[in-house]
């Protein structure tokens, strides 16, 4: 039994005055994916069935290039402050809320290195 | 971590039950939550007979009804019985709503009775309260100005200002929406909640109100405001039809607003 003024307790810390930035990223990134997936489809129907030499010189133009590493871009970006959320939601032991927070952010940014440097590979490389 | 099981002290098993008198022909069975903090023992459903010929039309009715006629132990919080004062919020028939205005005639089957979810029992169906009004007390529910008051007048609202006002001061507090949110059983420690955010907007939306910016730099919290992800929770289970889910998404666009694009 705590003998906290509810008050006190109701009060906490104070506002941590964030949030509006989370918001917006998520909601515009969310904007942007409906246009990037769009050219995702349009790229999955024109490379049907073709061999690897023309599906790399597809991915080799600069503007498909461009969509492509921004795709991967976006959709980490958008799943990570998505997963933040899950785990400021669910998560509410101290370490472990910390721990997951730098692996989601960890596997993200690694995911979209990863992600540039193939399609750089696929564009420039041999 | 999130508990998805319940405290093995949480766990209800079978409680008492109470036959309606003989020659009973309109009988309604009440499954009504039990618990009592002076013995040791797990929380039970009761089965209350209730014959509703000689039973008043709404819930509240036949539950003041038990009190007074089968088990004057049962313990609840009513007041007005008329939906004005918010004190017999509680879980019916699966839903939040207040005891008073909910008829016994909309509910098929046996009326279950709990209290309001995911709040400390007082006894029976009686939950505490105290963070929830607390954290009301947090946004500083009244006027804030810095100008000085007309001396000779109240501060004057033009009509159209005052139906800002519309579907936010007719709000009761009676915690119906805010404890039917997962968000708020989550982290109802820092979220405040669809009740208390609806009030905060009231006075953000005041044209009177001289503090928007310091009531919006209070709200501004991953906690206090950004823990709603629109369930509609609150919408939909408000026994007054208001949408507290507006009032934040509101809240928020005024955030936005602020910040500029």
């Amino acid at each position: 039994m705590s003998m906290t003024n509810p008050l006190a307790r109701a009060r906490g810390m104070g506002s941590a005055k964030e949030g509006v930035h989370h918001w917006y990223a998520q909601r515009a990134s969310a904007l942007l994916l409906i246009v990037l997936v769009g050219w995702l489809i349009f790229a999955i129907f024109s490379l049907s069935g073709v061999d690897y030499p023309t599906a790399r010189a597809f991915i080799a133009q600069p503007v498909n290039a461009a969509f492509c590493s921004l795709l991967i871009v976006t959709l980490l970006y958008h799943a990570m402050l998505g997963l933040q959320v899950v785990i400021e939601d669910y998560v509410h032991h101290p370490v472990l809320e910390v721990a997951f927070y730098f692996l989601s952010r960890a596997g993200a940014f690694f995911g979209m290195a990863l992600g540039i440097i193939h399609v750089l590979k696929l564009a420039l490389g041999a | 971590m999130a508990e998805f099981q319940l405290p093995r002290h949480s766990r209800i098993g079978k409680g008492k039950t109470f036959k309606a008198p003989a020659g009973a022909t309109n009988v309604k069975v009440f499954r009504v939550y039990r618990w009592s903090p002076d013995d040791d023992s797990n929380p039970t459903i009761d089965l209350f007979e209730v014959d509703l010929d000689s039973c008043g039309p709404m819930v509240l009715d036949a539950i003041i009804k038990i009190k007074n006629e089968i088990d004057p132990t049962l313990t609840f919080r009513r007041s007005c019985r008329e939906g004005i004062c918010g004190s017999c919020a509680m879980n019916i028939d699966g839903t939040n709503t207040l005891a008073c205005t909910k008829p016994i005639a909309e509910i098929r089957g046996d009326v279950k009775i709990n209290p309001l979810p995911h709040l400390p029992v007082v006894k029976d169906i009686v939950p505490d309260l105290s963070h929830f009004y607390a954290q009301y007390a947090t946004i500083k529910p009244w006027i804030r100005t810095q100008s000085t008051t007309p001396p000779d007048r109240e501060r004057l609202q033009s009509k159209q200002d005052r139906e800002k006002l519309d579907g936010l001061y007719e709000c009761i507090l009676c915690a119906c929406c805010s404890t039917s949110c997962p968000s708020y059983w989550w982290n109802g420690d820092r979220y405040l909640g669809p009740a208390i955010l609806l009030q905060a907007y009231r006075w953000l939306a005041d044209s009177r109100d001289e503090a928007t910016g310091e009531r919006l730099d209070d709200l501004e919290d991953p906690f206090r405001l950004y823990r709603c992800h629109t369930i509609m929770n609150c919408t939909k289970t408000c026994p007054k039809g208001l949408n507290p889910a507006k009032a934040i998404a509101e809240t928020k666009k005024m955030l936005m607003t602020r910040r500029g694009i």
